[in-house]
């Protein structure tokens, strides 16, 4: 994130080096405007983007992805096949009168027929959304930056963020999705929900550092 | 097996069933109304729509232990509501069914539409609709009913 | 609509009337028909008619003024329902505000006149029945009119008829309701005056449907809605592969739910499966999937796509059985390479999926039986369920439920599904079973619109017209090994894979069609216009083809070369050329025009369709279609069948538009991985161009399938530049 090309920084870290690294930190979080929020801990940034990387896996896996999407219609499976019985995004992302997201989603999982349930079950909007148009899922720079903007995501900060990986009840789903038609259990995330909290927490207190755009 | 209090088209009805029966069944073989039908039994259809609190919903995947107290209308019912009366009389007056078996999913679609927006326009008409399954293909009558029900609406 | 009362009512006046009736005439003749039932399949025109027309059978008058109309068809969306009566009723002068019509159980009184079987299919129910049910109204008028000429002691020319009622001379007027008794014991006049066409009140005018009030108010049932007291529900777990058998079963868990009755293995068309049977669908369903079965699949082969593929491919580069030889063999090779292109075609296996899931109820009481089944085949399944029950075919009662759609897939000449029902209601003795498909057991059940590859070589002459053409088709028969091979099969060659193709109306001299009919261990099936689905999208797309390397518009083209005597087409091209031409020459840029037209059940249709692309698949914006089918008795039918049909037809072009096979198995569970169209991929727009015609009425259920595939991909080629061979449409 520190580009080589910013020699305009190059004096102050010169003196700033002098007066500690976490000082140093701190000016080039304080530098680079895309980042939203002062560190508020220890851990390195190489930690930090190992971290992001954990909970990109996460949010790129088919449970989550499939409602972020770049499109006006959401995806389904693990194929990540765009949603069968032409479902729409609607205005709101809820659908449209007479073919809502709760015209099937229940508050729960019917694992007796086969649909995935939770509470208000409804798309996220489009500014959450982490596919380009072509349904496919953004490069991780991209993606990072979608979410740590706080014009796009709900004004969220950092200790936002991680209360809603942890609490948020459509997010607790992805580890509880119910069965599919046929029976079977739905795929998980790569990791468990318990380790992308950590991985959420370990990356917020690094300062949500995102990888350079390739 | 559980009992359960439903409210269907404005009566109460007491049914004795696995929790796990789609409402949809429940509906059918319990309460024997059979409008609503059974085309598939994933919600790909749109054959078993009724509707929860006036949401149109897919009957056949939601087991009858997650209706709660929410009122239940069918198509045996939907005449009582004025737009569900018009809905019907312009699928009788278009002359829309063909073999007819989704029609009761598609009026219901259509009421739920007409009810949030009562002036579509042909890409609301498509997109809400756009899940009921006609394998007739009676689509471009359904198109010209639902205009034709707009329109008496005023 | 039918009040109970009325039905059970009019069931005994029936019973007396008919008995009467054919007592009175050839005595035991409608009994013995059942005797005579050949596997009749089709045997041309040597199929009996039942010479005796009690019109009883077909019509009743009530003392309250109500026409009953019994209709010798299923209803299954064609609105047979209503333009059968409505012929009748014309002949007859009813008040069509007083009819009420009814579907025929199972009697020999009601097979179709050309087959000599109960059945729809074919697009036959008008063409075949349009003049016997003229003769039924025009015979029951004659009785009437017996009736009051006898009470006023007039002379029946003095009496003329209007709106169910009989006007004799000097102001005297008998309604028909209280001249009924008298009329039923009049004789059944052997001729009767038919009206001319300029008489005709109802037939040619757009009357609604009948049965569109109980389809919108949820009141109609259907075979699946069947009730009756004591009633059970039956599933059956089929092989995963056809043929399969089974080898153990363990049904703890089954049995284990509450409400489920028996579970029980059971012998199928082909190997064997398991029926369990419950209180209720859902704990039937649920036991289903608890069962623990282990399949012989031994000895059987386990189709597979890619194999099937391999081998349709090398098959259709061979000479087959030949269908048709005109002209020259040889003609093609001494036609500059140059002047000649082969272009290879790829069909797949399609399900039917009606929207009203496979059912049949049996009850089976030791010495009848009784059976309700949304039927396109009374007669086979009446028979297949009498054989199973060990009855004879008139010792079962067999009522003609509305159904669902049909498409040819409730045409099964094994008659599988009643077959199941029979099997466990024989059982189940005393209990009526319902046996029900889930859209599972559908989608992956068989019976399929069978795969096919085609292979055609053309030679072109100088005036860009086809000189040579020879044509391979490969794909499974239909009929072989069934009653009705015989007719259908010449020389080896399964006419229901070539026509549309052999019987082309194009004028080409030098003409060689030929067939393969691999065995395939997949159950197939008709499916809405049978081979003209896959023939008429090859002959229209090269005829396309031809049309743009000869750089003439392919309206113009189709006319040089349509043979001359082609009269319907050629009046439904001419109709749709000047119907669509306010448009077809000014379309917006992204569109595209495509054109496209076909005969087939006796029936003329041309197509113009404007398409663009949206979200890498067609939209069809707009389609005119013209369609000579003869006299249309009720236009309003026609017009809906035509707008619908054309919609049903692009089935063959949806993305997941294909049942396909990996190790034996169906790979699509539902309409998730075999998807129809929905409203959005269906023509937005249709307007349906009826050639004015007095000439004897043919079918209208099949002929608008067979257009609208070629057509919209012919438009797409002027859109991308590539022709489009291979169906399902994948993403363009």
């Amino acid at each position: 994130m520190l580009s080589n090309s910013r020699f305009s920084i190059r004096i102050p870290l010169v003196i700033l080096i002098a007066t500690g690294t976490w000082i140093a930190l701190a000016a080039s979080v304080a530098i680079d405007s895309r980042e939203s929020k002062k560190p508020n801990g220890h851990g390195n940034r190489a930690d930090g983007l190992a971290a992001w990387q954990k909970v990109y896996s996460v949010l790129t896996s088919p449970r989550c992805i499939n409602c972020h999407t770049a499109t006006n219609y959401p995806q389904q499976g693990d194929d990540r096949h765009r949603h069968f019985a032409h479902v729409m995004r609607g205005p709101e992302g809820k659908g449209v009168p007479g073919l809502n997201c709760i015209s099937c989603h229940q508050s729960e999982n019917a694992d007796s027929t086969g649909v995935p349930g939770g509470p208000n079950w409804h798309l996220a909007p489009l500014s959450m959304r982490w596919q380009d148009a072509n349904d496919r899922p953004l490069p991780s720079a991209a993606v990072c930056r979608a979410i740590t903007d706080r014009s796009r995501n709900e004004n969220m900060d950092g200790q936002a963020l991680l209360k809603h990986h942890e609490e948020a009840a459509l997010v607790l789903w992805a580890w509880r999705p119910g069965l599919r038609p046929d029976g079977s259990m739905r795929t998980l995330p790569p990791l468990s929900h318990a380790e992308f909290v950590a991985a959420t927490r370990n990356w917020v207190e690094a300062g949500m550092p995102c990888p350079p755009p390739k | 097996m559980a009992t359960y209090q439903l409210n269907v088209n404005g009566q109460r009805k007491q049914v004795n069933v696995d929790p796990s029966t789609p409402l949809l069944w429940v509906l059918r073989e319990e309460l024997k109304m059979t409008g609503t039908k059974y085309g598939c039994g994933i919600s790909a259809c749109g054959a078993c729509t009724v509707h929860l609190d006036g949401i149109a919903t897919r009957s056949c995947v939601v087991p009858v232990s997650l209706v709660g107290n929410r009122s239940i209308v069918t198509i045996e019912g939907i005449s009582s509501d004025p737009v569900g009366r018009a809905v019907q009389d312009a699928w009788v007056d278009k002359d829309v069914v063909q073999c007819g078996y989704c029609q009761s999913g598609q009026i219901m679609s259509a009421v739920a539409l007409l009810k949030a927006t009562p002036k579509p326009t042909e890409t609301n008409i498509e997109e809400s609709m756009g899940g009921n399954l006609c394998r007739c293909a009676t689509y471009v009558r359904i198109r010209e009913a639902i205009n034709t029900a707009s329109r008496q609406l005023k | 609509m039918r009040p109970a009362t009325l039905l059970e009512e009019r069931s005994q006046i029936d019973r007396r009337g008919f008995l009467r009736v054919s007592a009175g005439a050839a005595g035991g003749l409608l009994v013995s028909l059942y005797i005579d039932l050949p596997a009749f399949a089709l045997e041309g025109n040597q199929a009996q008619p039942p010479q005796v027309y009690p019109p009883d059978a077909f019509v009743h008058i009530t003392p309250d003024g109500k026409i009953l109309i019994t209709v010798n068809r299923l209803e299954f969306g064609q609105g047979v329902q209503t333009a059968l009566p409505m012929i009748l009723a014309d002949e007859m002068d009813a008040d069509w505000s007083q009819v009420i019509a009814e579907l025929a159980p199972a009697a020999d009184v009601y097979k179709d006149p050309l087959y000599g079987i109960q059945m729809v299919g074919g697009s036959g129910s008008i063409a075949h029945s349009f003049e016997q049910y003229r003769e039924l109204g025009a015979k029951t008028r004659a009785m009437l009119i017996a009736a009051a000429a006898d009470r006023w002691h007039v002379s029946p020319d003095q009496c003329r008829t209007e709106n169910s009622v009989v006007y004799g001379p000097g102001n005297r007027s008998a309604r028909y309701a209280e001249l009924a008794k008298d009329a039923a014991r009049k004789p059944v006049p052997d001729k009767a005056r038919l009206k001319t066409p300029s008489e005709f009140r109802l037939v040619g005018q757009k009357v609604r449907r009948l049965d569109s009030r109980p389809k919108c108010d949820g009141s109609q049932k259907f075979g699946l809605d069947l009730d009756l007291p004591g009633m059970k529900i039956a599933v059956v777990a089929h092989p995963p592969v056809f043929g399969g058998r089974v080898k153990s079963l363990d049904d703890k868990d089954a049995r284990a739910i509450d409400g489920v009755r028996e579970v029980f293995e059971i012998p199928l068309a082909k190997g064997s499966g398991v029926a369990v049977v419950a209180d209720r669908f859902w704990t039937a369903k649920q036991a289903r999937d608890r069962l623990q079965i282990d399949w012989d699949l031994s000895g059987i082969e386990h189709p597979d796509s890619s194999q099937l593929w391999n081998r349709y491919k090398e098959l259709v580069r061979t000479s087959g059985n030949v269908a048709v030889s005109r002209g020259d063999e040889k003609a093609l090779e001494r036609i500059s390479p140059s002047n000649r292109f082969v272009a290879e075609y790829e069909f797949p296996y399609l399900a039917h999926t009606p929207m009203e899931p496979l059912n049949a109820t049996v009850r089976f009481n030791g010495d009848r039986g009784e059976a309700w089944v949304p039927s396109q085949f009374q007669t086979m399944d009446q028979m297949a369920i009498a054989e199973v029950l060990g009855l004879r075919p008139e010792q079962v009662t067999f009522h003609t439920e509305f159904a669902g759609g049909g498409f040819g897939r409730r045409a099964t000449i094994d008659s599988h599904v009643a077959r199941e029902a029979a099997v466990i209601a024989k059982r189940l003795r005393g209990t009526p079973v319902k046996l029900v498909w889930t859209r599972e057991d559908d989608v992956r059940g068989g019976y399929y619109r069978p795969m096919h590859a085609h292979r055609v070589e053309i030679g072109i002459s100088r005036d860009g017209m086809p000189a040579a053409w020879r044509h391979v088709v490969v794909g499974q028969s239909i009929v072989a090994g069934t009653p009705f091979a015989e007719r259908l099969i010449k020389n080896g060659v399964d006419a229901l894979t070539v026509e549309g193709a052999a019987d082309t109306s194009y004028n080409i001299s030098n003409f060689h069609v030929s067939a393969h009919n691999p065995t395939v261990n997949v159950p197939v099936l008709w499916w809405r216009s049978v081979g003209n689905t896959h023939t008429a999208f090859v002959m229209e797309t090269l005829i396309d083809e031809l049309a743009t390397r000869a750089k003439v518009d392919p309206i113009i083209y189709r006319r040089r070369l349509l043979k001359p005597d082609a009269k319907k087409l050629r009046s439904a091209l001419d109709l749709m050329d000047e119907k669509s031409a306010s448009w077809r020459n000014k379309l917006p840029k992204g569109h595209a025009l495509g054109i496209s037209c076909h005969e087939c059940f006796g029936t003329a249709v041309a197509c113009a369709v404007d398409v663009s692309i949206e979200n890498k698949r067609p939209k069809i914006h707009r389609a005119t279609i013209a369609v000579n089918c003869g006299l249309a008795v009720n236009p309003l039918t026609v017009e809906s069948q035509f707008q619908a049909g054309v919609g049903f037809g692009v089935t063959q072009l949806m993305t997941n538009g294909a049942i396909t096979f990996k190790d034996g198995r169906v790979e699509q569970r539902n309409f998730d991985g075999y998807t129809p169209p929905y409203i959005a991929d269906a023509p937005v727009n249709v307007d349906v161009h009826i050639v004015p015609s007095t000439d004897a009425p043919t079918g209208c259920g099949e002929p608008p399938v067979p257009v609208i595939s070629p057509a919209v991909v012919n438009a797409l080629a002027k859109l991308t530049g590539k022709r489009y061979r291979s169906l399902p449409l994948a993403s363009l």
